[in-house]
C-alpha cells in the first residue's frame, strides 16, 4: 500500500539555498531516487538530480540522505525510519552546481595525474598470462564505480586543506590497482610519496565504511601503499633493526 | 542571439556519446593525430556500457580450443535470422579477438583460465564458451579501461554536454550544436566529421533496462540531417529483467545466470523451455533434462540446454507462459540458480546479481529463485552505415555501436554488443580519418542554421503555455507498450502510428518551467522530440514487415517468410518533413560467407579443425593447449 512521506530536499545553487518540503506518496519497494523522480515529475520539473543506471552500477546518484553519504538508487525507503521526514542534500565536499548536483570535475583531473598502465611485451604466443589468484586483489579494486562517496567523507578532502596535495581514497585505490597489477612495470612510489600525497591519509577508514562496493580501501589498498613507501624511503638501518626485532613497519 | 557570442570549440572530429563505442572511436581518432572532442550527456564512465554484465564475445578459443571466427560468424548470422549485413558480421567475428586482447594491453583484468589466459563463459546462441568477462561486471571493466587509457591519448572529453543538432555545409558535416547541462549555456562545435555513438531509444518503453540517456538522440539527429535508418522494427526484449518490486521493473538480470547453469520454471515448477525449441535450433539443443544436465556437467557430446536459446526465443516463451496463466506471482517466470550451484559459486561468479536482488528486492538468489520477465533492452536497427568505414549516407557523418544498424540483423546475441563497440568503434575512427584525408576544403555551417538550432532548443523555456514533457513521455511509453510491444499486429501498429502522430504535435508544444541551468524538465522537453521520431520509425517499420523474424513478432503474420529474408525497411526524412518508409531488396550474400553460415555445425567444425592441421572431429586440436576452464567459466 502507498504511504505518505515528507521529503526535505535542498534546493539552490552556488549562491546558496534552503530545504524545501515535499509531501509525496511512496509505493512498496521504492528507493529514494524513485521518490525524487516522482517529486520531479509532479511538483518540481527543474529539480536537478544526477543519475543513470538506477541499479548501483554507475555511481552517479551519490547524495547525503539523512546526513549519510549514499547512492540514492540503492537506498530503499523501508530502510529509513518511518514517520520521520527524509532529508536529502548534495555531497558536502564538492561545490554545488544546482540542488542535488555537485561539481565533481576535480576528481577527473586527479585521475590524469596517475602514471598510466605500462605493461611489458606480450608473451611469445601473443597472450598475457596471469593467474586468477594473482589478479583477485586488483579485481577487488577495479569494482570501484567512481561514486566519490569515499572522496566525500575523507577528512583530508572535506577540510579542503588537502586539495591538490592529496588525490583522495578513490585515486589511491586506482594507483594501488596499477601497482599491484602483475604485469605492470611502472614505478609510482615517487609520485605516491610526493604529488599524490599518500602520506596524508590518516587511516580513519571512513572511506571503507561508505563504499557501496564494499571495497576494503584502507586495509587492502592504502595501507599496503604506505608500507611500500616506508620500505623504500625509510632509513635502511632502522628498517633492518625492525626486521631483526620482528616488528611490523610503521 | 549572435553566433560570435556563442562559445565555439574547434576539433577535427566530434564523437557524440562516451560509452564503449564512442570512447573506442575517440581513442582511434586521437591515435591518428586528429583533434578529437568526446561529448557525453553524463559524466565520463557512466554511460550505458557500464551496465553490461555478462561479457564480450570473441573467438579467442581459450576456454574451448575448437572456437574460430567462422563459428562465431555462423552463430551471429543464425541468431540474427540471416538478416545481418554479411560483411559486418564477418568483420566483427574476425576482428573481435584482437580488440579484446588490445583491451588487456590497456589494463583490463579479465577473469583467467587455469593456465592464465582470458577466461570465457557460455551464453545464449554461442556454440562455445566465448564471452571474456569479469564476474558479472564486464561493462564496468571495459568502460574504465577505455576511459583510463583514453585520457592519456590526447582526446578532449566534454562532460555533461548534450548534442542538439548536426550542422551541415551543403551535404557535408560541418559541426554540432550542443549545450552544457551544468550551466544551460550553448556551445558550437565546428568540426569536419562527426561520429555518432549514442546507443538506442529504450526509454520509449516503460519496462526497459535502459537509463534516462537512451532517448534515441543520435538516431533522430542523423535522420533529421538526412541519413537513413534501417531495421528499426527489430527491438530486443531481453528475456530476463527484474519484475518486482515495481520500481525496479525492467532492470537487467544477466544471461550469465543461465550461462552458468540457471534454469527457467513456470508457476507449476515445470522447466518449460523444452516446449519452445524452434526447428532451426532443434538439432543443436538438448531435448531432455538429462541431456541438458550432462552438458552443464561438461559432457561435450551433449547439446546445449534450451534456456540458452537466443533472446528472442526465450522472451517469447516467457510471454507465452504468462499468457497461459502459468506466470510467477508478479507476472514473469522463475529463474533458479539457487538449487543448481553452491552459494559461494553464485556469489563469486554473479556478485552484482546477488547484491542487486538482495538490496533491491530482498531476495537471496543463493536460496530462492528470481522473478524475471522481458524488458526492452536493445535496438538491433539504427543508422544505416557502410560496413567498412561506418559512414552514413551523409558525407562526414559516421555511426557505431548500438545506434548503427547491420551487425545484429533481426536479433542480437548476448556478448556481441560489447565486441561490436570495440570493432566498429575503432573502424569508425579510421573511417573518419580516411574521410578527412580525402577532404579538400573545410566545410563551414552558416549562421542562420546555427541560430535556428539554438532558437528551437530554447522554445520550451519561453512558452507561456504548454504541456508537461514528462506527461507526454509517459503517454508515449503507454502507446509503445500497448501497440508496439513484444508481439504485434497490423491493427495495433496502425493505431500506434496514429497515436504517435498526435504525440508528435504535443511534443512540439511542451513547456519547461525554470531556467536553463541543470534543468531536467528542459532536457526532457528536448529528448521527447527524438523519442517520438524514433518511435514513429519503429512503428512504421514494424507495420511494413509482414512476417515474424527474430525480435519482430507479428501475430497476424506468423513465421519467417523467405521473400522478407531478402529485404530491409529503410526510413528517411522526405523533403516535406514527413517520414518516408521504403522496403529495399538486399544484395545477394557473398558466396563464401553464405556457405559458412549455412553449413551444419559438424561440417564447419571439421573444416576448422582441418584448417588448423589437427585431426577432424571434436578433439581439442588448436595450437594452444586446451584449458580446463574454471567452474562456470566454461563447460568443463
Amino acid at each position: 500500500m502507498a504511504e505518505q512521506w515528507e521529503f526535505r530536499v535542498w534546493r539552490g545553487d552556488s549562491d546558496g539555498g534552503d530545504f524545501v518540503t515535499y509531501p509525496v506518496e511512496v509505493d512498496p519497494g521504492m528507493v529514494v531516487l524513485d521518490v525524487l523522480h516522482r517529486i520531479q515529475a509532479q511538483d518540481a520539473g527543474d529539480l536537478a538530480i544526477r543519475w543513470n543506471c538506477k541499479a548501483g552500477k554507475c555511481g552517479s546518484c551519490s547524495m547525503e540522505i539523512n546526513g549519510r553519504p549514499r547512492l540514492s538508487c540503492m537506498t530503499r525507503m523501508n530502510s529509513l525510519p518511518t514517520g520521520e521526514p527524509v532529508t536529502v542534500q548534495p555531497l558536502k565536499t564538492f561545490p554545488v552546481i544546482k540542488d542535488l548536483v555537485t561539481d565533481v570535475a576535480w576528481n577527473y583531473v586527479q585521475n590524469t595525474r596517475i602514471p598510466p598502465y605500462s605493461p611489458g611485451p606480450a608473451g611469445a604466443d601473443g597472450t598475457r598470462r596471469m593467474h586468477q589468484q594473482d589478479v583477485e586483489r586488483v579485481q577487488e579494486f577495479r569494482k570501484c564505480i567512481e561514486c566519490y562517496l569515499c572522496q566525500d567523507v575523507c577528512h583530508v578532502l572535506r577540510d579542503r586543506e588537502g586539495r591538490d596535495k592529496f588525490v583522495g581514497p578513490r585515486f589511491l585505490l586506482r594507483t594501488a590497482a596499477l601497482e599491484m597489477h602483475p604485469l605492470d612495470r611502472a614505478d609510482r612510489l615517487p609520485a605516491l610519496k610526493e604529488e599524490l600525497g599518500c602520506g596524508m591519509c590518516n587511516i580513519t577508514k571512513c572511506c571503507t565504511a561508505v563504499c557501496p562496493e564494499h571495497i576494503k580501501i584502507t586495509d587492502n589498498a592504502i595501507i599496503p601503499l604506505k608500507e611500500r613507501i616506508v620500505d623504500r624511503y625509510h632509513d635502511p638501518l632502522r628498517m633492518l633493526w625492525r626486521k631483526l626485532r620482528g616488528q611490523p613497519p610503521e | 542571439m549572435r553566433v560570435d557570442e556563442i562559445q565555439t570549440i574547434e576539433h577535427d572530429v566530434v564523437v557524440i556519446g562516451a560509452g564503449g563505442a564512442g570512447l573506442r572511436a575517440a581513442i582511434e581518432c586521437s591515435r591518428q593525430g586528429l583533434s578529437t572532442g568526446l561529448l557525453s550527456k553524463s559524466l565520463l564512465g557512466k554511460a550505458h556500457t557500464v551496465m553490461a554484465e555478462g561479457g564480450v564475445a570473441a573467438a579467442l578459443a581459450n576456454a574451448d580450443s575448437r572456437d574460430h571466427w567462422k563459428i562465431h560468424f555462423r552463430d551471429t548470422m543464425r541468431g540474427g535470422k540471416f538478416l545481418n549485413v554479411w560483411r559486418m558480421a564477418e568483420i566483427h567475428a574476425r576482428e573481435a579477438p584482437d580488440r579484446v586482447r588490445e583491451l588487456e594491453d590497456w589494463g583490463a583484468v579479465f577473469d583467467r583460465t587455469k593456465d592464465g589466459r582470458i577466461n570465457q563463459r557460455n551464453f545464449g546462441g554461442h556454440r562455445y564458451p566465448r564471452l571474456a568477462h569479469v564476474g558479472d561486471r564486464t561493462g564496468l571493466e571495459m568502460i574504465r579501461t577505455l576511459q583510463d587509457h583514453g585520457i592519456h591519448q590526447g582526446l578532449t572529453p566534454h562532460m555533461e554536454c548534450t548534442a542538439l543538432q548536426i550542422l551541415k555545409d551543403g551535404d557535408r558535416v560541418a559541426g554540432v550544436a550542443a549545450y552544457w547541462r551544468e550551466t544551460g549555456r550553448f556551445v558550437l562545435f565546428r568540426c569536419r566529421a562527426v561520429i555518432l555513438a549514442t546507443g538506442g531509444a529504450g526509454r520509449a518503453w516503460r519496462v526497459t533496462s535502459n537509463s534516462w540517456e537512451y532517448t534515441g538522440d543520435g538516431l533522430a539527429m542523423a535522420y533529421d540531417a538526412g541519413a537513413e535508418l534501417m531495421d528499426l522494427e527489430f527491438t530486443q526484449f531481453h528475456p530476463t529483467g527484474m519484475v518486482w518490486p515495481l520500481s525496479v521493473r525492467g532492470i537487467l538480470v544477466t544471461e550469465g545466470v543461465r550461462g552458468d547453469g540457471g534454469i527457467l520454471l513456470n508457476s507449476e515448477g515445470k522447466r518449460f523451455m523444452f516446449e519452445y525449441i524452434s526447428e532451426r535450433f532443434a538439432p543443436e539443443t538438448a531435448d531432455t533434462v538429462d541431456e541438458a544436465e550432462r552438458w552443464v556437467q561438461g559432457d561435450k557430446s551433449a547439446r546445449r540446454p534450451p534456456e540458452l536459446l537466443t533472446r528472442d526465443e526465450v522472451a517469447r516463451a516467457i510471454t507465452a507462459e504468462v499468457k497461459a496463466g502459468r506466470g510467477s506471482p508478479h507476472g514473469g517466470a522463475l529463474l533458479d540458480i539457487a538449487s543448481r550451484r553452491p552459494a559461494d559459486f553464485i556469489r563469486r561468479k554473479l556478485p552484482s546479481m546477488y547484491h542487486q536482488f538482495l538490496e533491491l528486492a530482498e531476495v537471496d538468489i543463493t536460496k530462492e529463485p528470481m522473478e524475471v520477465g522481458p524488458t526492452l533492452h536493445y535496438f538491433m536497427g539504427g543508422i544505416r552505415v557502410d560496413a567498412e568505414s561506418q559512414m552514413t549516407r551523409l558525407p562526414g557523418l559516421f555511426a557505431c555501436g548500438e545506434c548503427a544498424a547491420g551487425l545484429h540483423g533481426a536479433n542480437r546475441l548476448g556478448g556481441n554488443s560489447l565486441s561490436d563497440l570495440l570493432v566498429f568503434g575503432a573502424r569508425a575512427g579510421r573511417g573518419a580519418r580516411d574521410y578527412l584525408d580525402a577532404l579538400s576544403s573545410s566545410p563551414r555551417a552558416d549562421d542562420e542554421q546555427i541560430l535556428d538550432a539554438f532558437r528551437a532548443a530554447t522554445a520550451p523555456l519561453h512558452r507561456e503555455k504548454g504541456e508537461n514533457p514528462y506527461v507526454v513521455h509517459e503517454d508515449l511509453q503507454d502507446v509503445m507498450g500497448e501497440c508496439v510491444g513484444i508481439v504485434r499486429t497490423g491493427e495495433e501498429l496502425e493505431r500506434g502510428i496514429e497515436q504517435i502522430a498526435e504525440l508528435k504535435e504535443r511534443a512540439a508544444n511542451v513547456r519547461s518551467a525554470g531556467a536553463s541551468q541543470y534543468n531536467p524538465g528542459w532536457h526532457e522537453a528536448l529528448s521527447v522530440h527524438a523519442l517520438v521520431t524514433v518511435s514513429e520509425a519503429v512503428a512504421r517499420a514494424a507495420h511494413l514487415r509482414q512476417e515474424s523474424r527474430g525480435a519482430h513478432t507479428r501475430l497476424d503474420h506468423p513465421g519467417e517468410q523467405d521473400e522478407w529474408g531478402g529485404r530491409n525497411v529503410i526510413l528517411r526524412k522526405a523533403s516535406d518533413g514527413t517520414m518516408d518508409a521504403e522496403v529495399v531488396q538486399r544484395p545477394a550474400p557473398p558466396e563464401e560467407l553464405a556457405r559458412i553460415a549455412r553449413a551444419t555445425i559438424e561440417e564447419l567444425e571439421e573444416e576448422v579443425s582441418a584448417e588448423r592441421g589437427g585431426a577432424a572431429g571434436t578433439a581439442p586440436s588448436a595450437a594452444a593447449p586446451a584449458a580446463p576452464a574454471s567452474p562456470g567459466g566454461g563447460r568443463g
